[in-house]
């Protein structure tokens, strides 16, 4: 009780330091005031928390973010060749000078800013409503803050199959920048859209996208979060998926101290396919990476993947936490998990938690988790062959990511995310 | 070629010596075959001529053209010129045949000073050399080895061999676990490489692939020491009669 009431207080305290965000519709007063309770109500997330034993949460939930020097990319910005719509966020606020016009066939778009000044706007009925949904069984505080502050980010509705992807670019300038950001993306029946994030945010950035998918409709998601090396983020993704409906994100992690992403998917209708994959890389004490996903089926002849991979070096830390739950009556479900790390030194290490929980009787379900090192007959197989050390070891290190990057449906985004591997290789090889 | 001078091996983790006084002299151009018993230390010498970690040299030398191959990172020997057709060759999830083959063949030339080959000139020879050894398409898109037969496995390590092309070729029982065609694939895709500059240590315990590949020599190792060397004849008489009768007779 008394450490209820500790946290109790420390959650009231670190709210009152948030800046509270302008008034906006009826509608968005109330969400945000909900989301306000669910945080008061659940506190804020500290290490005894079932689900952030492995991940520390301290510098996510203290007052100030601490500092993140930028980096100073030595290559072209990521995705730079394809044909995309541009949507820049600096410190996390929309930057319309560096992006393009906010329109594109198949959907229509808006500013969070602009949705949440409009009384009679779609999105009411999505925001916060599956970052809610999302809150049990397992807590989720750092997403109901999202939700009671959050005032950037898009609304987007697609009706058609989307002109091209839409590429959220994330950059910072600030050392303390704390930014928030919400996007809320709905997929009308048979709709499609790819939705592509890159880039840092914030020196400390908390991101939430609900994502709510009609009958048949198709949702891509391809990330590649920044390489710089102090920043932090805790990310949610909170999908609800009606019957045929599809879903496949990625995420490519390179560097950062403390990245924390949650996926939540919620499989409401039946047949329907739900792909969450990721490769991460990290090098250095300061390193730490953490996925924690949740899927829950509730209907029939649903597919789901979770494929992650980590390749972790001179002391940094992985973490996995995984779960899928299938409810009563959810026959014919086929859920797939594999979390693996890869260790290059005894100095890292790899926690995992993946966990099946089923209460129907006519599923397929599988899980593993492996944690190795670079397997000495291949480096040397390779090495025989007259390939160096370093090289036959970075091919090593791919191989073993290959399974994850497999898993992007796009060729090239696919190479696009393999070149930035090979680049986080190539620096440290010597 | 290859000069071996009362090379002593002793595992690096276990005081165990394993090859104790190996010599062996092999010219350019000619083919020299090894026999023995399981364990008398065949492939430990195949695997320390080529730099495998585990094993520790307590005495003698092993040249390659009058350079100690000994001193020598793995791959420099490689690009030396020496080649080892593992006797379980290893299986590469997640590197692609033809990625590893093309790695393999850069990296050498690069490390002898040559052009990278383009990567049409590559693929065309390649093609050329795997058509030769029956392997299919398919084959050199999978990854390195997996899900390969055993037949398979051998036919890959022969089209390594014949791309890289090096000087020294060691084969440690390329033959086992092949069948009779198989058999006669490797063979020939051996005597193909057959040149006066290029020299073969074949490991096997088989009379039959060195009906194929004619040796010059034929040596019997046993427990860790080259005990008897003879001319092709040698090897019909362990066909014959086994090993025990050469190994009471040294004895
Ligand atoms: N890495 C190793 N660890 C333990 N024992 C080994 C190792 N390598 C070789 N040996 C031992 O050395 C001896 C020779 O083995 P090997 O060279 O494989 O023989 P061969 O190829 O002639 O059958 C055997 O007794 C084998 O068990
Ligand atoms: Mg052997």
């Amino acid at each position: 009780m008394v450490m209820q009431d500790r946290k109790l207080a420390l959650t009231e305290d670190r709210l009152a330091k948030i800046p509270r965000p302008a008034d906006g519709a009826d509608w968005v007063t109330q969400a945000r005031a909900a989301a306000m309770d669910r945080v008061i109500a659940m506190g804020l997330p500290n290490k005894r928390d079932e689900y952030w034993k492995f991940t520390d949460p301290a510098t996510l939930v203290q007052a100030d973010a601490p500092e993140a020097n930028t980096l100073k990319p030595s290559e072209p910005p990521i995705f730079d060749e394809i044909d995309r719509l541009k949507v820049v966020f600096v410190d996390g606020v929309f930057d319309a000078d560096s992006s393009d016009d906010l329109a594109l066939a198949g959907l229509e778009i808006a500013r969070l800013v602009d949705a949440m000044a409009t009384d009679d706007h779609w999105a009411k009925d999505l925001y916060g409503v599956l970052e809610k949904n999302g809150q049990t069984p397992v807590h989720r505080p750092l997403a109901a803050l999202n939700t009671a502050f959050a005032t950037d980010g898009l609304a987007i509705r697609v009706t058609g199959k989307a002109a091209k992807p839409i590429s959220l670019i994330y950059h910072y300038n600030s050392t303390h920048s704390d930014a928030i950001l919400h996007h809320c993306i709905k997929i009308e029946e048979g709709a499609e859209l790819t939705v592509l994030e890159t880039g840092p945010a914030a020196a400390r950035f908390n991101k939430v996208m609900e994502v709510d998918i009609s009958e048949g409709g198709t949702f891509h998601h391809v990330r590649a979060q920044g390489r710089d090396h102090e920043r932090r983020a805790v990310t949610a993704i909170f999908a609800r998926m009606q019957a045929n409906s599809a879903l496949k994100s990625f995420t490519l992690t390179v560097n950062g101290v403390l990245t924390r992403n949650e996926c939540v998917i919620d499989i409401q209708g039946d047949d329907v396919s739900a792909h969450v994959a990721g490769a991460a890389v990290g090098d250095g004490a300061d390193f730490h990476h953490d996925d924690t996903v949740f899927v829950t089926h509730d209907a029939l002849n649903g597919e789901s993947r979770q494929v992650f991979k980590k390749v972790l070096r001179n002391g940094a830390t992985g973490v996995f936490q995984g779960k899928i739950l299938v409810k009563a009556g959810a026959q014919k479900t086929d859920g797939y998990q594999i979390s693996q790390a890869l260790l290059l030194d005894d100095d890292s290490e790899f926690l995992a938690k993946p966990e099946l929980e089923i209460y129907a009787d006519d599923v397929a379900c599988s899980h593993g988790s492996t944690t190795g090192a670079i397997d000495e007959d291949a480096l040397f197989y390779l090495r025989s062959r007259g390939v160096p050390a370093q090289t036959a070891n970075d091919l090593l290190v791919l191989a073993f990511l290959a399974e994850a990057l497999d898993e992007i449906a796009d060729e090239t985004l696919a190479a696009a995310l393999l070149d930035r591997l090979e680049g986080w290789l190539a620096r440290r090889s010597s | 070629m290859l000069e071996i001078k009362g090379l002593k091996v002793k595992l690096e983790e276990e005081d165990k010596q394993i090859l104790k006084g190996v010599d062996l002299s092999i010219a350019a151009g000619s083919v020299h075959a090894i026999m023995g018993p399981n364990g008398s230390g065949k492939s430990t010498l195949s695997y320390v001529l080529s730099g495998k970690d585990g094993y520790e040299v307590t005495g003698g030398s092993a040249t390659l053209d009058g350079v100690d191959l000994l001193d020598m990172e793995p791959e420099d020997r490689a690009a030396a010129g020496l080649f080892l057709a593992f006797q379980y060759p290893v299986e590469i999830p997640g590197v692609g045949n033809m990625t590893f083959l093309r790695t393999a063949v850069n990296a050498q030339r690069k490390a002898r000073g040559q052009d990278e080959m383009s990567a049409g000139e590559f693929l065309k020879v390649v093609r050329e050399k795997a058509k030769a050894l029956q392997i299919d398409a398919d084959m050199l898109k999978r990854p390195v080895n997996v899900g390969f037969s055993g037949g398979e496995k051998k036919r890959n390590e022969i089209l390594q061999m014949a791309m890289l092309e090096p000087k020294m070729c060691v084969l440690d029982e390329t033959d086992s676990g092949l069948d009779v065609d198989a058999m006669k694939l490797v063979s020939e895709g051996v005597n193909a490489l057959r040149d006066a500059g290029r020299s073969f240590l074949v490991i096997t315990h088989y009379q039959r692939l060195l009906d194929h590949i004619k040796p010059d020599f034929v040596h019997i190792m046993a427990d860790g020491r080259i005990v008897k060397t003879g001319g092709p004849e040698l090897a019909l008489e362990v066909e014959n009669n086994g090993y025990s009768d050469i190994l009471t007779e040294v004895a």
